[in-house]
């Protein structure tokens, strides 16, 4: 009798604490040399955000794939699977090729000028001594403006009646006539979303420039009379992770953060405005009622998005190992 | 190779910070010229005036015959080894080093030829294809001076390059550079704060203090003749220990005891006894001890005579007893004005206290 | 030391230019009264419709949309950024805790569900999001515009990376002086994370007070409209009317821009430290 009870507590206490051993064992690379090894309390800790990200990130994100690859019944008594019907309708459909090809475009231009200028702003900021202070709250004080109430702004400028860049446009022989004539619609929102983006590359492409070490710019300064040579040898080449970094934040602000200021353009008539992708998602789903399509446009727009952050955090990773 | 010259330079920064004033040197071709002096003298700041990195607000610095006030960096012939070497980290070893020729038009073969032979002399061979990240300190550093050496300036400036490397590669690289700039003859400026650095290269001496020139000689003057009490407690190792004394009726007296027959007027003095100057003797001035250093090879002892501290080297290896006779040579009396700090020639009569062994 | 050419100063000006002009412009154009901006655009210089253009839109109701005043407006906003931030700060920060100071199994598995999160930003699933605040009875609430936004692992990052930067001796003396997880966290960790804490609410303020797309969703009722909403608000009552109000138009827009553009400007070194830290 006293044989077979002993041998089982034996074998428990042996696997719990096997348990427990495998509970707490290291990861390979653990965060602090030392750290606390109590069971429950880091998940008392943890709780909270994981609630909230399990609830309102991997819930919705599940429904939206599931969803995709269904037509709901506009009456609202269920759900019929259609497979990936969803997506080749929305994929073959000329509005969907053509906001897409927009959408492109306008992420290509955006992105270009707004690193452009911010990166020549930057530059002239990090050289120039007096007054440095003064340019440096200006350029960035803007990064506060939200986009509708920048997209607000820039509208009254291209107003027909009252905005000044309309009166300047017909100075020069044309009739600017946004909201109603697709290119100039085009230009308007091109120039808004860059205005108020610039501030943010700015930011980032001056602290850049500044963590270049002072020796380093001083020995280009030896090797090189050319300003051009040494920002084109010296300078770019450092800066080059965080252009990149750039890069990516630009386009997904192209693609997703200019919403409000189509918005402000759009009033939720499309017409024959230009909207991107991420508007069309708002419009077909928001406005269409079409939960299908709209779930699987935003299906897309996931795939392109994660592989855009892939993409980031991969380079990233090389950078901190190049530092 | 060219000779350098400075002639009244000075620095006024914009706030009003003089931090350099009325500097005149005259630097022979292929000369090594190394300028010494404590945190803030304005070392630093000079050399960086001579490279262009810095504006010179007064005075005017030649290089060869050309006035170079007004160049840009890059058009005065100069190359600079920076303290922590300024490599550019995303070129490789041979891309650096070839970086300053490849902007001056120098052709493809002439660059290979002087990477190859700088490379031979630095041994960095192995080193060519990599970047700076993966080599260490003392690597990089010679690297930096492959750059230097590439060009085949007027001047090299080094601006403290032996300071970010440790004690003992300190040693070895100093001997390294002080062979490469005689083999190569090119003329040369160096800022250390490190007096031993200093005497161990220079060819000449110029001790700064607050943007002045306190003294330019050749090192061995500059120790056995200090120009000042700053010189004279800034170079050399134990620092010279500074006391007061007294001229009466033509003899200086330390604390009571009669040192040495001068013909100096009266007065008080302040004397400057160097530690390796003085001997525990049989018979001298008796000094209190108070604690000994153990280097090894020999031993400082620190103690005072009255009240006022002083340090004696002592060879010998016999047991330092609390009170100790110390024996100072009359010929090695440094004096210098109590006020200005300024030397003053010691008119050596006779001595009193014969030195002992 | 490199000369600095008067085009440098020239290019600076000009961007400086190009981004403030149009603030000012509003600003100065809000001060007029519609007539006058009607008649003769938009305005360089202050006019004297200040008091009365900024009284209207802050106490009137019905000024644009029939149910709320500007105040009303403001207020919202103002819980938005300031809920927001409260929210990401407490979140994140016992959140990196978890994950930097304790030894469990699960930590890594736990840290990339929530890294995940970056890889999905919230316009890519408006619909589903919709669906569940839907389903959960969370529409028109302040709960509902705020946690929701709470699901992204920026602020978790980045307080990972600075308690990992704490150095190792603070947790051993505090064991060493008897302290657990609790109080380590309380009396230690928090106070040490101050800046960053007030970094971090900087950013995550201006982030909450510029809402527009959620609180579009998420609110009908429009005593939850923040100034953002206000702003579509306005520009549909547009669509057919006589004049356009467009001095109420820049006040509502002023309104909106000042308090993050305020904090941006006085705890500029915070707010940019925290940015370049935050977003890497």
């Amino acid at each position: 009798m006293t044989d077979t009870t002993i041998r089982p507590v034996a074998a428990d206490r042996a696997l719990l604490s096997r348990l427990r051993a495998w509970y707490s064992a290291e990861t390979p690379n653990p965060a602090k040399r030392v750290q606390f090894n109590r069971p429950f309390t880091p998940w008392l800790f943890l709780l909270p955000q994981l609630a909230v990200v399990v609830i309102f990130f991997y819930w919705p994100s599940v429904q939206a794939v599931t969803s995709s690859f269904y037509i709901e019944d506009p009456f609202g008594f269920g759900a019929t699977f259609v497979g990936m019907e969803n997506y080749t309708d929305a994929v073959s459909s000329s509005q969907y090729a053509g906001t897409a090809f927009f959408t492109a475009f306008f992420c290509v231009v955006v992105t270009a000028l707004s690193l452009g200028i911010g990166l020549l702003l930057a530059v002239k900021a990090d050289k120039v001594i007096r007054g440095a202070a003064t340019y440096k709250t200006l350029l960035i004080s803007v990064y506060a403006i939200a986009p509708p109430v920048a997209g607000l702004i820039g509208m009254m400028f291209f107003d027909m009646h009252i905005g000044p860049l309309t009166d300047i446009a017909a100075f020069f022989g044309h009739d600017l006539r946004v909201g109603i004539d697709y290119w100039d619609t085009v230009f308007a929102v091109t120039i808004i979303s860059v205005w108020k983006q610039i501030p943010y590359n700015f930011i980032f492409f001056l602290s850049g420039l500044q963590s270049v070490p002072v020796s380093v710019r001083e020995a280009a300064l030896i090797d090189a009379k050319s300003g051009w040579r040494r920002f084109m040898d010296v300078t770019l080449p450092l800066l080059a992770p965080t252009a990149f970094f750039l890069l990516v934040i630009n386009i997904t602000y192209a693609m997703f953060d200019t919403f409000p200021i189509f918005d402000v353009v759009v009033k939720d008539k499309p017409a024959n405005n230009p909207i991107t992708l991420v508007y069309k998602v708002y419009l077909d789903g928001f406005k269409g009622n079409d939960i299908g399509g709209s779930s699987a446009q935003s299906v897309i727009l996931m795939v392109v998005v994660a592989a855009l952050t892939v993409l980031q955090f991969r380079f990233l990773e090389r950078r901190v190992h190049y530092g | 190779m060219a000779k350098l010259s400075l002639k009244n330079v000075g620095k006024t920064y914009a706030g009003g910070t003089l931090a350099v004033s009325g500097v005149n040197i005259d630097i022979a071709d292929g000369e090594f010229i190394v300028l010494v002096g404590p945190s803030g003298c304005g070392k630093s700041t000079l050399l960086r005036m001579v490279a262009g990195l810095e504006t010179i607000t007064d005075g005017e610095i030649h290089i060869g015959e050309r006035l170079v006030n007004q160049l840009d960096p890059a058009e005065r012939d100069i190359a600079m080894v920076f303290q922590n070497y300024a490599l550019y980290p995303h070129m490789t070893v041979r891309d650096n080093m070839a970086y300053g020729l490849k902007n001056r038009g120098a052709s493809k073969s002439v660059i290979a030829e002087r990477v190859a032979e700088a490379s031979r002399m630095l041994e960095l061979g192995p080193y060519l294809d990599r970047k700076p990240r993966a080599l260490s300190g003392g690597q990089r550093q010679r690297v930096a001076m492959g750059r230097a050496i590439v060009r085949q300036p007027a001047a090299f400036l080094f601006d403290e390059p032996l300071s970010n490397l440790d004690a003992k590669l300190r040693v070895s690289m100093r001997m390294e550079i002080r062979k490469l700039q005689k083999r190569l003859g090119t003329t040369s400026l160096y800022v250390t704060h490190d007096q031993l650095e200093a005497m161990t290269l220079a060819d000449r001496l110029v001790v700064l203090n607050e943007g002045r020139i306190e003294q330019i000689g050749a090192p061995l003057e500059i120790y056995r003749r200090p120009a000042s009490t700053f010189v004279a407690s800034f170079i050399g190792a134990p620092a010279m220990s500074l006391l007061d004394a007294h001229i009466d009726a033509g003899a200086i007296t330390l604390e009571g005891h009669t040192l040495a027959r001068v013909g100096n007027s009266a007065g008080p003095v302040t004397l400057g006894l160097r530690a390796e100057d003085l001997h525990i003797a049989a018979r001298g001035v008796p000094m209190a001890v108070e604690h000994v250093e153990e280097l090894g090879a020999q031993r400082i002892v620190h103690g005072t005579i009255g009240a006022q501290t002083l340090a004696v080297i002592d060879a010998g290896d016999q047991q330092v007893q609390d009170t100790v006779q110390v024996s100072i040579d009359p010929a090695r009396l440094h004096l210098f004005d109590t006020t200005t700090g300024r030397r003053i020639e010691n008119r050596l009569h006779t001595a009193v206290h014969e030195p002992a062994l | 030391m490199q000369r600095i050419k008067p085009f440098d100063h020239l290019i600076l000006i000009l961007g400086a230019l190009f981004l403030i002009a149009p603030v000012v412009m509003a600003i100065m154009s809000s001060t007029q009264n519609a007539i006058d901006i009607h008649t003769n655009g938009l305005y360089i210089t202050p006019g004297s419709n200040a008091v009365a253009t900024y009284g209207k839109v802050l106490t009137h109701k019905g000024g644009f949309t029939g149910d709320v005043t500007g105040l009303r407006m403001l207020m919202n906003s103002m819980i938005m950024g300031i809920g927001f931030a409260v929210g990401k700060i407490v979140l994140s920060m016992m959140a990196a805790y978890a994950l930097v100071y304790f030894r469990f199994r699960f930590a890594t598995l736990l840290f990339w569900m929530i890294f995940t999160t970056l890889l999905l930003p919230l316009e890519v699933r408006i619909m589903p999001s919709y669906q569940v605040m839907s389903t959960l009875g969370l529409l028109n609430s302040y709960t509902g515009l705020i946690v929701p936004l709470l699901a992204s692992a920026t602020g978790t990052f980045f307080f990972r990376q600075f308690f990992r930067s704490v150095p190792d001796e603070m947790l051993e003396a505090a064991r060493i002086d008897g302290a657990g997880p609790f109080k380590f966290f309380i009396d230690i960790l928090v106070p040490l994370s101050r800046t960053m804490m007030a970094a971090i609410f900087i950013i995550m303020f201006i982030y909450g007070w510029n809402q527009y797309l959620w609180p579009l969703l998420m609110t009908t009722d429009e005593s939850f409209y923040t100034l953002m909403r206000g702003i579509k608000s306005i520009l549909q009552v547009w669509i057919g009317s006589q004049i356009p109000d467009y001095n109420e138009a820049f006040a509502l827009a002023v309104l909106a821009m000042v308090p993050p553009v305020a904090v941006v400007v006085i705890f500029q070194r915070m707010f940019i430290k925290g940015l370049t830290e935050s977003d890497k």
